[in-house]
């Protein structure tokens, strides 16, 4: 049996990641011989999100219950997971590849002694078992063997994309009440409060965001930039380059280890786009590239580009506004 | 007093292209260069400021080559006040060898007298990209562990740790001893200063041993991915594209009145 | 994007400081249809000029350079991108301050306004600097910053105004195309790159540390190689952030710890020269999309550069610990190093292909219009021969050896360096087959084009005594470093008896065929359509009339002409000679340097010592002066077949003889048996190369000599000037018709005493001026300074060659020299070529 954890949303619905984990375990049921697909959720679930599982392929939904699951401890969630694949002898145990499930499933891989591959996107083979798995944020790729039982790991976002399956499974909902050490709940969240307004708040929910990287040329380059930011009134996100040269503060980073954002306009200028970079901007719906250098990748990789100087365009782009808006 | 433990590795810098070494083991780091992951930076931050709020001291390890030293500096050059090195191949060792060398230098510490209540570490490896270590090492250590927060601060002998969750901003408070894991973004790590950078020079490191023989990685190999096709418009070249710009701010109903 | 043009009459590959200024100054000098390419994107395509921290010192005690670094400053004056902040050069020991009042003298000698100054002046200026850290400094008012960057992409602009220009960036050069001539030789057809191939009769290397590999496309080397200077930033800095700009206080170098502190904004640069030679090989620099900050900016490794940071803040605690200043950018900067420190300028082997590479920020855009005159006219106002990429020998070409000499003079960079320092990496490159015997006779081997030469013989300590204090023994370290009286008394032992010397260093090329006398007329000045079995001494020009070299010419035969110049300047030679060879390919030049053994034997007693070894005719009457032919000269090892040549740069009676290379060991030998009995010693190079030639006022190339002095004014000129034209023959006229600007004088110093009794002696480099110290400016309003100095032991004085302003050129002029800072009386001796000794060559007879 393969145990996929599937993360629910406030909203109750199974988040798009741990759908297409489920979608990816039915490739790996399917090369096993048709291996059931059991899902496991945290609290009570729905009937619309039962039956959204079974359209993927799930032959049962373990809910968790109980006041140890009243609140977010990867410890606990771990135990659930562990009571659930010990009654029904799970060989393979998948998430998301979300901050929760890699948490979870590294939970999972310390109690069975057995190794957690993270951010899987293919697998090769089951004997050995191996799997292909990002690294690196994204810029390289391992190949894993999981040589023990189960065999744990995650599903990178966008590795396969969600889809029902041609032949839908049970659905059937089991309420799981295991027992949760009081251990597992001392590190357990204690309070959720609406995200406060941080620092680089505005640059995961902004519209419009403009980029500056290494091309700003010093501390003192970003002057016409911050104009553009504030005739788009879009805040200034950088590279990791440009914060760690110290031009700019870190709040401002976007890429893997700063914020991801997802604005309708991205407007990189003078980023060459690497991938530390890019993991922080792809969900961007459109990219305007400000780039001397038109095979830098992110110039390759927007929508939309200018070749040049930015302390060029950048003026000019500024002016043509004032001009439009005067007239 | 609190002693933080912080934890962190030496890694290629991956702000360019990434090359792989020969032997498709690793990162090349020739051209990058070396560093500690960003998370791990955050961390090193954290550590000194937990230490200097209640009088007491962050140490840093690591388990790596003799070159890997050079981040065990970094680290004391911001504020950490003592290092211990493990002489290891960090390539050799999958994510279960580090969190039970982690554990052994914990324990070797307080059996010395000097124990560390809070151990600290990035999220994740910037290369590898485990997502597991810290977890692993509080089962090694049955220590409780907070994964994936950005705040840091301890009191009366617990920590309060926080981060954002799936639901908003979620805090955590528990008794120390525990592990917590951080992700960048909570605090600015500073940079090193001139007397900073020159006190850890001077700084002496505790080299030992791995405790065991590792089980390693299970890594097969590292490959890169394939580039991916570009289809972007370019709208032109240097300031005269300024009015193709603005059009394209018109049509995608950016530009606000 | 620009396209790839399919086209150009000159391609300027790189768009760094050098190839910027080179499309600037080749559009400005008429070219046309001008295209410039570079991997990189602009205005920063990631080279070393990316980085530079962009500040210039102007004294170098070279003039070459000084001169380059004086035309960039003006440039970059003109287009407004230079702010004069002062320099200061500090000293923390007093052997530093010699080496001070050693830059004093450059700084008089190409007349740069500079002064020694104490801790406290440099405080009052450098508020935030430790005055007990160092003793003295040297303090320049003119030094000061500019911005690279900004004036690449002026000096573009300039160019692409001229609508002859057309710049394609992020296009890389994948291949170099040549197709062969007559005599071997190739010429530049075509460049490849990834955006299409370029036809092109003319194209230029100015890729800084990537040359070597474009280089390598065409089959020609360009020694240089990629090293690293570390550099940090600290900051902010309260002290710098209360000003306003980019630099406002006085720029650092800590000359004994090999460091600089460079203000930008409110940051501190610190720079580094002090730490290992760290050396990179062309191919191994990553890309741009691999590198981090730019493909120069290599990682930082802060072992390095931990000794340099505690050195750089004793001097600046308050600064560099400030509260809140950090360090934040820190590189392994690339710059380009070359085994003789000297840029690489010129046409290559291949007719077409020119190199302005391991250029600095300091030298660019001198060294932008210096190549593109010469591009453009065949020569430069600036002599550039010392950076004349025909310059290196082929043991110079290798790469090991680039990296040998770097990883030795790196930490010179910053270092005190003798003028006669030797390296000692990669040495014994060429031996002359007589090494063994001169090794035996403790033989001090100085390098000369790869060639161990001895300098001075230890065998012959013995004379030292002999002659007491004729040798004119010195006693202060440094003028005796790299010296010793062994060469005075070899000198008067010469003179005496005669010397033995080993001239195997020689370059020697023979140009054979039809055409064999048009090619020597056509390039030298002297008359060489003469007999066979004459020898011609002659001055070789450019065309603007200024000394490419002077060497001699024997007249073998009707069609056969050999060439002998120096080592050191004989590629150059050879590459000048092999241009002027004509199109049909009948005539050819052959190379005879590594075949063919040069010795020499001079002094009263050499006509007996050969004529004793041989039964031809070499008596006055039989063998006269400037005249050559083969003579039979009896060795232990049998007869030899000679070709004795009468000429002398020493001013002694005497012969150099040539034999296959492999029986220059038999004829040294039995020169020195034959010598023997008459007291004919073996002298080394000391009294070849100095004293025997000061003495009798010869002009050295490099020194007298170079493109930047005429005939006229070195008192070179004959009576005559042949009907035959030859290259620079016009302005030579000319200049035969115009009153000289400048003289070359001899000097004798009257007194050498210094203020604290220790007698001194001038080395070169020297300021002239008047008795009393002040300054002195020729008609070409250059400083005069000594070109030459040297023992003249048979004259008991230290002698001073220098071009004087004509007024001053009188002989019996009362004129001084100042020397580490002090003053030393000097009279003209000559104001020609009149030798001190031996007016009337009597002993040449």
């Amino acid at each position: 049996m393969i145990l996929v954890l599937v993360e629910v949303s406030p909203a109750g619905e199974a988040i798009e990641t741990s759908r297409e984990a489920v979608t990816f375990a039915r490739d790996l049921s399917a090369a096993g011989g048709g291996v059931p697909i059991d899902a496991v959720v945290v609290g009570s679930p729905d009937d619309a999100l039962v039956k959204t599982l079974a359209t993927h392929g799930v032959r049962r939904v373990h809910a968790l219950t109980g006041p140890a699951y009243d609140a977010f401890s990867g410890a606990a969630w771990a135990a659930g997971l562990m009571a659930v694949r010990e009654k029904a002898g799970a060989v393979v145990v998948m998430a998301a590849g979300t901050p929760r499930g890699n948490e979870v499933l590294a939970h999972v891989g310390a109690r069975t002694g057995a190794p957690m591959a993270a951010n899987v996107i293919s697998f090769g083979g089951l004997s050995p078992f191996t799997v292909t798995r990002q690294v690196v944020g994204g810029a390289a790729l391992e190949e894993m063997q999981l040589g023990m039982r189960p065999a744990i790991f995650s599903v990178a976002g966008h590795a396969v994309e969600a889809s029902a399956a041609d032949v839908p499974g049970d659905g059937e909902l089991v309420v799981e009440t295991p027992e949760v050490a009081d251990a597992d709940l001392v590190a357990r969240v204690v309070s959720t409060e609406e995200p406060a307004p941080d620092l680089s708040g505005a640059l995961k929910s902004a519209r419009v965001v403009v980029g500056a990287g290494r091309g700003a040329g010093s501390a003192d380059g970003f002057g016409e930039l911050l104009e553009l930011a504030e005739l788009l009134d879009a805040p200034l996100g950088v590279s990791r380059v440009v914060t760690s040269l110290g031009w700019r503060p870190h709040h401002e980073q976007v890429g893997q280890t700063g914020s991801r954002i997802s604005p309708d306009l991205y407007i990189p200028c003078g980023i060459s786009g690497a991938i530390q970079h890019w993991a922080g901007c792809s969900s961007a719906k459109a990219i305007l590239a400000i780039n001397s250098d038109p095979d830098a990748p992110m110039v390759t990789k927007a929508t939309h580009a200018v070749i040049g100087d930015l302390h060029e365009i950048v003026p000019a782009i500024n002016e043509e506004i004032r001009r439009r808006r005067a007239g | 007093m609190t002693n933080p433990l912080v934890c962190v590795k030496r890694v290629v810098d991956s702000s360019s292209e990434v090359v792989l070494t020969e032997d498709g083991q690793g990162v090349d780091g020739r051209f990058a260069g070396f560093t500690m992951s960003a998370h791990e930076e955050c961390a090193v931050e954290i550590a000194v400021q937990v230490a200097a709020a209640d009088g007491g001291a962050a140490s840093v390890m690591t388990l790596g080559d003799a070159d890997s030293v050079e981040q065990l500096r970094a680290a004391l050059a911001v504020g950490c006040t003592s290092a211990t090195h493990v002489q290891a191949d960090s390539q050799a060792y999958g994510p279960a060898d580090v969190a039970r060398e982690i554990a052994a230098v914990v324990r070797d510490h307080e059996a010395a007298g000097t124990p560390h209540e809070l151990v600290l570490l990035g999220n994740d490896a910037a290369d590898s990209g485990d997502f597991q270590v810290g977890i692993r090492l509080a089962y090694e250590l049955g220590w409780p562990v907070v994964n994936g927060v950005t705040h840091v601060s301890v009191s009366d002998g617990e920590v309060t740790a926080s981060g954002a969750g799936p639901d908003g901003h979620e805090t955590f408070r528990l008794p120390l001893p525990a592990v917590v894991t951080i992700l960048e973004g909570g605090v600015e790590p500073r940079y090193p200063s001139v007397p900073g950078r020159m006190k850890a020079k001077k700084a002496p490191i505790e080299e030992r041993e791995p405790s065991a023989e590792p089980v390693g990685p299970s890594r097969v190999r590292l490959v890169l991915p394939p580039p991916s096709p570009s289809s972007v418009e370019i709208l032109g070249e240097g300031a005269a594209a300024a009015p193709a710009v603005v059009d394209l701010f018109e049509q995608l109903g950016v530009l606000s009145r | 994007m620009a396209e790839v043009p399919a086209t150009a009459d000159v391609v300027v590959i790189g768009a760094g400081i050098v190839g910027n200024s080179l499309v600037h100054h080749l559009t400005r000098l008429g070219w046309k249809n001008v295209v410039q390419i570079d991997k990189g994107a602009l205005p920063n395509p990631g080279g070393s000029t990316g980085h530079a921290s962009n500040f210039i010192f102007t004294v170098d005690h070279s003039r070459e350079i000084t001169d380059i670094t004086l035309d960039s400053v003006a440039q970059y004056k003109e287009m407004g991108v230079f702010t004069e902040s002062g320099g200061f050069e500090i000293a923390r020991t007093e052997e530093r301050m010699e080496e001070l009042r050693r830059r004093m003298s450059s700084a008089k000698a190409w007349g740069i306004e500079s002064e020694l100054v104490s801790p406290a002046f440099v405080k009052e200026k450098v508020p935030f600097i430790e005055e007990d850290q160092f003793i003295g400094a040297f303090w320049t008012p003119g030094v000061g910053v500019v911005d690279s960057l900004r004036a690449g992409t002026i000096m573009r602009e300039r160019a692409l105004a001229t609508g002859e220009l057309t710049v394609v960036p992020t296009v890389e050069v994948t291949g170099l195309d040549t197709e062969d001539g007559p005599h071997g030789t190739r010429r530049i057809t075509r460049v490849r790159t990834t955006g299409g191939d370029i036809e092109a009769k003319t194209v230029v290397i100015a890729a800084g540390v990537w040359s070597p590999k474009l280089g390598d496309m065409a089959g020609i080397s360009i020694p240089l190689t990629p090293a690293v200077h570390q550099m940090i930033s600290v900051g902010p800095c309260p002290q710098l952030a209360e000003k306003e700009g980019e630099i406002s206080f006085p720029i650092v170098r800590d000359m004994d710890t090999f460091c600089y502190e460079r203000q930008h904004g409110a940051d501190m640069e610190v720079g580094s020269y002090a730490h290992r030679a760290i050396l990179h090989e062309p191919e191994d620099i990553p890309s741009i999309e691999q590198a981090k900050l730019s493909p120069t900016e290599m990682p930082f490794t802060a072992d390095d550069f931990d000794p340099q940071l505690e050195q750089a803040y004793e001097l600046m605690p308050e600064l560099l610990g400030a509260e809140g200043a950090e360090q934040r950018y820190a590189i392994n900067g690339l710059l380009s190093l070359t085994c003789d420190g000297n840029p690489i300028l010129g046409e290559s082997e291949v007719a077409g292909l020119w190199t302005a590479a391991a250029v600095w920020i300091k030298e660019g855009p001198g060294v932008g219009r210096a190549v593109a005159e010469w591009m453009t006219h065949g020569h430069s106002e600036i002599d550039l021969h010392h950076s004349n990429i025909a310059r290196f020998h082929d043991h110079q070409k290798r790469r090991e050896h680039t990296r040998l000499r770097t990883t030795e003079s790196f930490i010179k960079t910053y270092g005190i360096v003798h003028p006669a320092e030797q390296y000692e990496s990669d040495r014994d490159q060429r031996k002359a087959p007589m090494h063994d015997s001169q090794s035996k006779l403790g033989a001090v081997f100085f390098e000369a084009a790869g060639w161990e030469r001895p300098f001075w013989y230890e065998s012959n300590a013995g004379l030292v005594e002999q002659y007491g204090d004729a040798v004119m023994p010195r006693e202060h370290e440094w003028d005796s470093r790299w010296w010793n009286p062994i060469i005075n008394a070899e000198h008067l032992r010469m003179r005496e008896a005669a010397a033995v010397i080993d001239l195997s260093a020689f370059c020697i090329f023979d140009i054979e065929g039809p055409e064999a006398l048009d090619v020597v007329q056509g390039t030298c000045v002297a008359q060489c359509d003469v007999a066979v079995g004459k020898v011609i001494y002659t001055p070789v020009l450019d065309a603007k009339g200024g000394f490419l070299s002077d060497l001699t010419v024997m007249r073998l035969g009707d069609d056969h002409f050999r060439v002998v110049t120096g080592g050191a300047h004989g590629m150059a030679d050879r590459a000048w000679f092999s241009g002027h060879l004509p199109e049909s390919g009948t005539t050819t030049l052959t190379d005879s340097t590594d075949t063919v053994d040069t010795i020499g034997i001079w002094g009263p007693k050499a006509r007996e010592v050969l004529a004793s070894l041989t039964s031809d005719d070499v008596s006055d009457e039989g063998f006269g002066f400037l005249t050559c032919r083969e003579i039979t000269v009896s060795t232990g090892a049998g007869d030899l077949t000679v070709l004795a040549s009468r000429i002398s740069y020493v001013g002694d009676l005497g012969w150099e003889l040539y034999v296959p290379m492999a029986q220059g060991a038999d004829l040294w030998e039995a020169l020195l048996e034959a010598g023997a009995p008459h007291g004919v010693i073996p002298a080394g190079i000391g009294v070849y190369g100095t004293t025997g030639r000061i003495e009798k006022g010869y002009r050295a190339f490099g020194a007298e000599l170079d493109a930047e002095r005429s005939i006229i004014e070195a008192g070179m000129q004959r009576p005559k000037v042949k009907a035959a034209d030859f290259v620079g023959k016009e302005a030579y006229l000319a200049q035969r018709d115009a009153e000289p600007q400048a003289i070359l004088c001899t000097l004798t110093v009257d007194d050498h005493t210094s203020a604290s009794g220790v007698k001194r002696y001038m080395l070169g480099g020297e300021p002239i001026l008047t008795r009393d110290g002040g300054s002195l400016t020729d008609g070409h309003g250059h400083h005069p300074y000594v070109t030459s100095a040297g023992s003249a032991p048979s004259l008991g004085k230290h002698v001073l060659l220098a071009y004087l302003p004509v007024d001053q050129a009188t002989i019996g002029n009362e004129l001084a020299v100042s020397y580490m800072e002090e003053l030393y009386p000097v009279t003209v001796g000559s104001i020609d070529a009149t030798p001190l000794l031996d007016p009337s060559n009597e002993r040449l007879r």
